[in-house]
């Protein structure tokens, strides 16, 4: 049996290595910039490099730096924290950055790039992403060298579980996946559960469309998230967890598969982690395409290998839940917040954002905007914030129309209240909701029935069809979309319409059916203009269809 | 006691030619030795099965039934439950067009009409010389190069109705027809 991995052993020798490069290369290998062209792009300079046989220089696959839209993109340091970032770097362009900048030290002009001191960089603050887009997200090392599973080793040589449980409470963390619940009250609840075993998931359905955080964090810094879960499992009494992943995402599902193994190598998983008498097993499970899947039962349904039928709560799972078994499930986002609050402590935590949102929270921004990516800020940031200063505005000179978040369960937020900060509370109370973090931003060319329609649409193909209210009511509720979108709806539509949403919301199962409505409701309250505009008088129609 | 299917998966040794006379299955039955037997890997041994044959047959589903020791109404109910499963086989090439919101917003209606057009397909449809097969999926999570289209395995960002025509068009020409095979 191998021994554990010596923590400061592998920092110290991460610090010597690094501490011999005078130039490093970083070509960002997310799955954004790997579509945009960058494997042959980083294939080219390490080539050349290797070539001219010039070990003092180090070509890095890193995770996503955010900057997607401008991708792929290769970031140059040099020594004295000189720092350039390239950007839609293609191969011509790699191979003049490896022999000008690289190797004789002559900054390249006819790639272009941009300024690391964009209000997109300055703007955020890193806490889960920390040391994404920074460190090769298959090298355990690099994780490590950065700090990587310190929080883990200190926590089960010298904190008991309870412990843990109450700096989770303290910190004020709440589930990143969009409901927002307390996540040391969750915790607390899998800790006082009565059983053997005990199961825990790490939710990476992501199948909200326009959402790609929990992509990004799991391709960019799986190991991140394997820390959080087995401090999670430690504080529990988990000793078996899985890493619940999309199908969609190949590069998150191959990269966890990876740092799982690696972690397992170096005994920071497995049986007796780091020689203590603490153990956790950890396996990934892909999903199969089902956004139903997202919602907590229809998800352990899924691990087990059957339909992914969501079942009536309670029994919650942290009761009855995998198998029968006490079960905890936490989004990826969450789990990846929890090395940071360990190692800064929950009053550091709950100083960042706001009273009742404390911490960070990651977003993908997309749509018509300049600059489209994933950021992380700090929760109350203003919306004007996030859409004119970190993504630089509304692309092709047109006007901002609205902020889609939380995906096919949330809601449209029009200009009026670009001033509105974004937290748990202020987004419900607008008629949407935080979602997992999505955010796709429309122009004024977008229509909002169509809007609507397109959600509903979403909605009735992912119907898991159990149950009436959600099978038949997202069926009947996008025809009515359908036909006023098609300006041969009548007032009566209109009215059918939001009845059949009340209905619907209020009878449905699971969250898919209850919140399927979201989006018909938010842009009727702020956009019901553009319905009304679209509706034919009951004469017309009678007229057309006679 | 081990059904034949089950005890062929876990002993044949690698020499012996596959009971079923199909050498495909051997790559189904390296997945299940994978999932150790386990009936909770279901998904995880019909997504192998996919890939091997391109869709999940009754023949397939019989089989993982049989080595799962499950219930042939299980194995149906999630190859039919999940979007990802097809029970059909798909045409040679195909082009998936991505309908997530950011794609929906920057024009991926679009590009379905247009491919639509050219080749008389919708989506979940396939040609009837077999040829292309026309898909959608929701969301591969890279928005900001919105709008994608995957064509074969190349993941395409940025596409214009055009381009996506063009780009369809060079991966069908791309292969020659078995005529003009030497």
């Amino acid at each position: 049996m191998a021994a554990p991995i010596d923590l400061d052993d592998v920092v110290k020798a991460e610090r010597e290595a690094r501490s011999r490069f005078v130039k490093r290369a970083l070509v960002c290998t997310s799955t954004a910039c790997v579509t945009a062209g960058a494997l042959p792009v980083r294939d080219q300079i390490s080539k050349t490099i290797h070539d001219a046989e010039r070990p003092d220089i180090c070509v890095v696959s890193t995770g996503c730096p955010g900057m997607c839209s401008r991708g792929p993109l290769v970031r140059v340091e040099e020594r004295g924290d000189q720092t350039t970032i390239y950007t839609h770097v293609d191969e011509d362009g790699a191979g003049d950055i490896a022999r000008d900048h690289l190797l004789t030290g002559k900054p390249v002009d006819n790639v272009p790039t941009m300024a690391p001191d964009l209000p997109f960089f300055t703007r955020q603050v890193r806490v889960v992403l920390e040391t994404a887009g920074r460190i090769d997200p298959d090298r355990l090392e690099d994780y490590v060298g950065e700090g990587g599973y310190r929080a883990l080793a200190r926590v089960i040589t010298e904190m008991a579980p309870e412990q843990v449980v109450e700096e989770i409470l303290l910190s004020r963390l709440r589930g990143r996946g969009g409901a927002g619940y307390p996540t040391g009250r969750k915790w607390a609840l899998l800790a006082e559960a009565e059983g053997d075993p005990k199961y825990l998931v790490a939710n990476g359905d992501e199948g909200d469309p326009g959402a790609f955080m929990d992509r990004t964090i799991m391709d960019s810094d799986p190991h991140r998230v394997i820390e959080g879960m087995a401090i999670a499992a430690y504080a529990t009494g988990a000793t078996k967890g899985y890493a619940y992943v999309r199908a969609e995402y190949p590069l998150a599902i191959e990269r966890m598969e990876r740092a799982i193994r690696a972690a397992k190598r170096a005994k920071l998983l497995g049986r007796n982690v780091l020689g203590t008498t603490f153990s956790f097993d950890l396996e990934v499970r892909v999903g199969a395409g089902a956004f139903v899947c997202g919602e907590e039962t229809a998800l352990m349904a899924s691990i087990e290998g059957r339909r992914g039928l969501p079942v009536l709560r309670p029994p919650y799972p942290t009761e009855k839940g995998l198998w029968g078994q006490p079960t905890m499930i936490n989004n990826v986002e969450t789990l990846a917040n929890v090395p940071a609050i360990l190692n800064h402590g929950h009053e550091w935590f709950a100083n960042l954002g706001t009273e009742t949102s404390s911490g960070t929270k990651v977003f993908a921004l997309a749509g018509s905007l300049e600059d489209t990516g994933l950021i992380e800020v700090p929760m109350g940031i203003t919306l004007r914030e996030l859409v004119f200063d970190l993504a630089g505005g509304i692309a092709n000179g047109r006007e901002f129309k609205a902020a889609q978040t939380g995906g096919p369960s949330g809601g449209c937020i029009p200009a009026r209240f670009l001033d509105t900060p974004v937290d748990y509370e202020h987004l419900r109370d607008l008629g949407s909701i935080m979602g997992s973090g999505g955010m796709v931003v429309m122009d004024d060319t977008v229509k909002m029935p169509e809007v609507a329609r397109f959600y509903m649409e979403f909605c009735r193909d992912e119907s898991c069809g159990k149950c009436a209210p959600c099978r038949v009511g997202t069926e009947k509720m996008y025809a009515f979309l359908d036909r006023i979108c098609r300006g041969v709806g009548r007032a009566r539509d209109l009215a059918h319409l939001e009845s059949l949403c009340r209905t619907v919301r209020a009878t449905s199962l699971c969250g898919l059916g209850q919140s399927a409505p979201n989006p018909v409701f938010s842009t009727l309250e702020h956009f019901r203009d553009e319905y009304l505009d679209l509706l034919v008088e009951e004469e017309e129609v009678n007229g057309a269809t006679a | 006691m081990a059904g034949p299917a089950e005890a062929s998966a876990r002993k044949r040794a690698s020499d012996e030619p596959h009971p079923t006379g199909d050498e495909r299955f051997s790559l189904i039955d390296k997945a299940l030795r994978k999932a150790r037997f386990q009936q909770d890997q279901l998904i995880e041994v019909l997504h192998a099965a996919q890939e091997v044959f391109g869709y999940l047959s009754d023949e397939v589903l019989l089989y993982v039934a049989r080595a799962l020791r499950l219930p042939r109404s299980r194995v149906y109910g999630v190859a039919t439950f999940y979007h990802l499963f097809t029970r059909e086989p798909l045409g040679e090439h195909s082009c998936s067009v991505c309908t997530g919101t950011a794609c929906f917003v920057k024009g991926a209606d679009a590009i379905i009409d247009a491919l639509r057009r050219e080749h008389g397909v919708g989506p979940g449809e396939t040609t009837e010389d077999k040829r292309f097969s026309l898909t959608t999926t929701r969301c591969i999570g890279a928005c900001s190069l919105a709008p994608l289209v995957v064509i074969d395995d190349d993941v395409l960002g940025h596409l214009t109705v055009e381009e996506a025509v063009k780009r369809v068009a060079a991966m069908l020409d791309a292969e020659p027809t078995p005529a003009e095979v030497p």
